[in-house]
């Protein structure tokens, strides 16, 4: 890309902290603060981080049948998605293969999606040519800041009473120091949370005052990967793309049974037929036994020295205490407990395929 | 105290060479959270990748800076990477090594030429 990076509402803040700026998808985004990844990590599990996710497309659907429209693209039951409730989801395509993954919010008179900042330019157009009857608008004019971990209730309740009452995956507007905000309870770091989007005018003002906040400290894009990670959580781009399946990718959980039985979505014959029959390769959580971290492309092999996959994330958890992986392995392979080596500059270093997360999640339900 | 453009600092002692990396590599680099060294006897040439060096971004190899033999390793480093961070110029040294050709350490820079390298 050779576009000069875009800035966020909150860019003169970030710079102001101290946030190291890098270039992500396009943004000049903080990737930490003088904190440093470990510290913001830790700080986020034990009391509350603040992280600008506005890079995220933010878009409004209007229409009679939304809901039921986007089922024609995911395979999510969002027809009977309830007013005030948002879902995960994601886009497939006609091989089964996850295009992007999304979060969608049925607020009442219109619905609201989020998408990756790297597929906006993707994802809007797909649903412009797909929605039929329905209105696609993307909006440019707020700001997305996520505040994440277990005082995140009172960071975000001094000044919203109402997030107090929300619970995991609820969605509201709310009044925020007179601006109109969207306050959604859910987030990318397995801890309770909100993400709240705000008229950009006001971002600044809002974010300074979470972070006046005793708990509050900002936190950038790096800590933010090492707690998705943690979290068990995909990254677009890194674990599932436009060929990984949602059953290979361990996200069956995310397709209600109406649409696993029903289907109706792009790529339902191969995606219906994994979910009965099993899919050859499977997303795994791996945990290797040394100090080591195993990083995105790292091989794996089985105990007799055979290739059965690759790392897809992997790094240092910093509130593990040792390095963390996902990754595909053989679904022969994929049984929590198996032994595996991962080969590491040439070297093979132990390791053992665990259940995700490799940290409780900590949603209020 | 010599420095490197690799950001090592050398320091000659009687019995050889200590070898570490600099504040500056220290604070780019972020929190260390893994260390590989070399094994007390190896031989190395200059240039040779001899440490493994990983923070919570990324994975980076450290050069011998000199031709020579391996005389002693922090092995404290591998057990509290951290502490590449706490103390990068005094206690968290990488390595020590014996020189074949103590002129190579002519090559590098002193600390004000350093300084300005990473203004």
């Amino acid at each position: 890309m050779t576009d000069t990076p875009k800035r966020t509402p909150l860019y003169d803040l970030h710079v102001e902290l101290g946030g190291k700026m890098v270039d992500f998808a396009g943004w000049e985004m903080p990737v930490q603060y003088p904190m440093g990844i470990m510290g913001e990590h830790k700080h986020c599990r034990e009391k509350a981080a603040l992280f600008d996710v506005s890079h995220m497309g933010q878009v409004i659907l209007k229409g009679d049948d939304v809901g039921t429209q986007l089922e024609t693209l995911c395979p999510q039951a969002f027809a009977t998605l309830k007013e005030g409730k948002a879902r995960y989801g994601f886009f497939t395509n006609d091989a089964g293969g996850i295009m992007d993954d999304l979060i969608v919010s049925n607020a009442g008179s219109y619905w609201f999606v989020v998408v990756n900042a790297a597929l906006r330019h993707q994802d809007i157009p797909h649903m412009q040519a797909n929605l039929a009857g329905v209105d696609i608008t993307e909006i440019f004019d707020r700001a997305l800041i996520a505040v994440q971990g277990p005082s995140a209730e009172d960071v975000v309740g001094a000044l919203c009473p109402a997030a107090r009452d929300m619970t995991f995956m609820e969605t509201i507007m709310a009044d925020i120091m007179g601006a109109t905000c969207r306050v959604s309870r859910l987030g990318y770091t397995g801890e309770d949370g909100y993400e709240i989007s705000i008229p950009e005018d006001r971002a600044e003002e809002i974010a300074r005052a979470f972070l006046a906040h005793e708990d509050c400290e900002p936190a950038g894009l790096g800590a933010r990967d090492s707690l998705r990670l943690e979290a068990g959580l995909c990254l677009y781009g890194n674990d599932i793309d436009q060929t990984t399946s949602p059953i290979e990718a361990s996200l069956t959980w995310a397709i209600q049974k109406r649409r696993r039985e029903e289907g109706g979505f792009p790529g339902a014959a191969r995606i219906q037929k994994e979910i009965s029959e099993g899919a050859a390769k499977k997303l795994v959580g791996i945990k290797p036994e040394g100090r080591a971290p195993a990083r995105q492309g790292v091989e794996v092999q089985c105990a007799n020295g055979h290739t059965i996959g690759a790392i897809t994330s992997g790094g240092f958890g910093p509130t593990v205490g040792g390095p963390v992986a996902m990754g595909y392995v053989s679904t022969n392979h994929a049984t929590p407990g198996e032994k595996v080596n991962l080969i590491i500059r040439g070297k093979a270093q132990p390791a053992e395929i665990v259940t995700l997360p490799f940290v409780q999640q900590n949603y209020k339900r | 105290m010599k420095f490197t453009e690799e950001h090592e600092w050398l320091r000659v002692e009687d019995d050889g060479v200590v070898v570490g990396i600099t504040a500056h590599a220290a604070e780019q680099l972020g929190d260390v959270v893994f260390l590989e060294l070399p094994e007390v006897g190896d031989t190395v040439s200059k240039d040779d990748e001899i440490c493994v060096i990983e923070s919570v971004k990324a994975a980076s190899d450290i050069l011998s800076p000199l031709d020579g033999e391996i005389v002693e390793v922090n092995d404290m480093l591998t057990e509290e990477p951290g502490k590449v961070n706490d103390d990068p110029m005094g206690d968290a040294w990488f390595f020590k090594i014996k020189p074949d050709d103590a002129s190579q350490m002519d090559d590098y820079m002193d600390e004000a030429v350093y300084n300005k390298f990473i203004g």
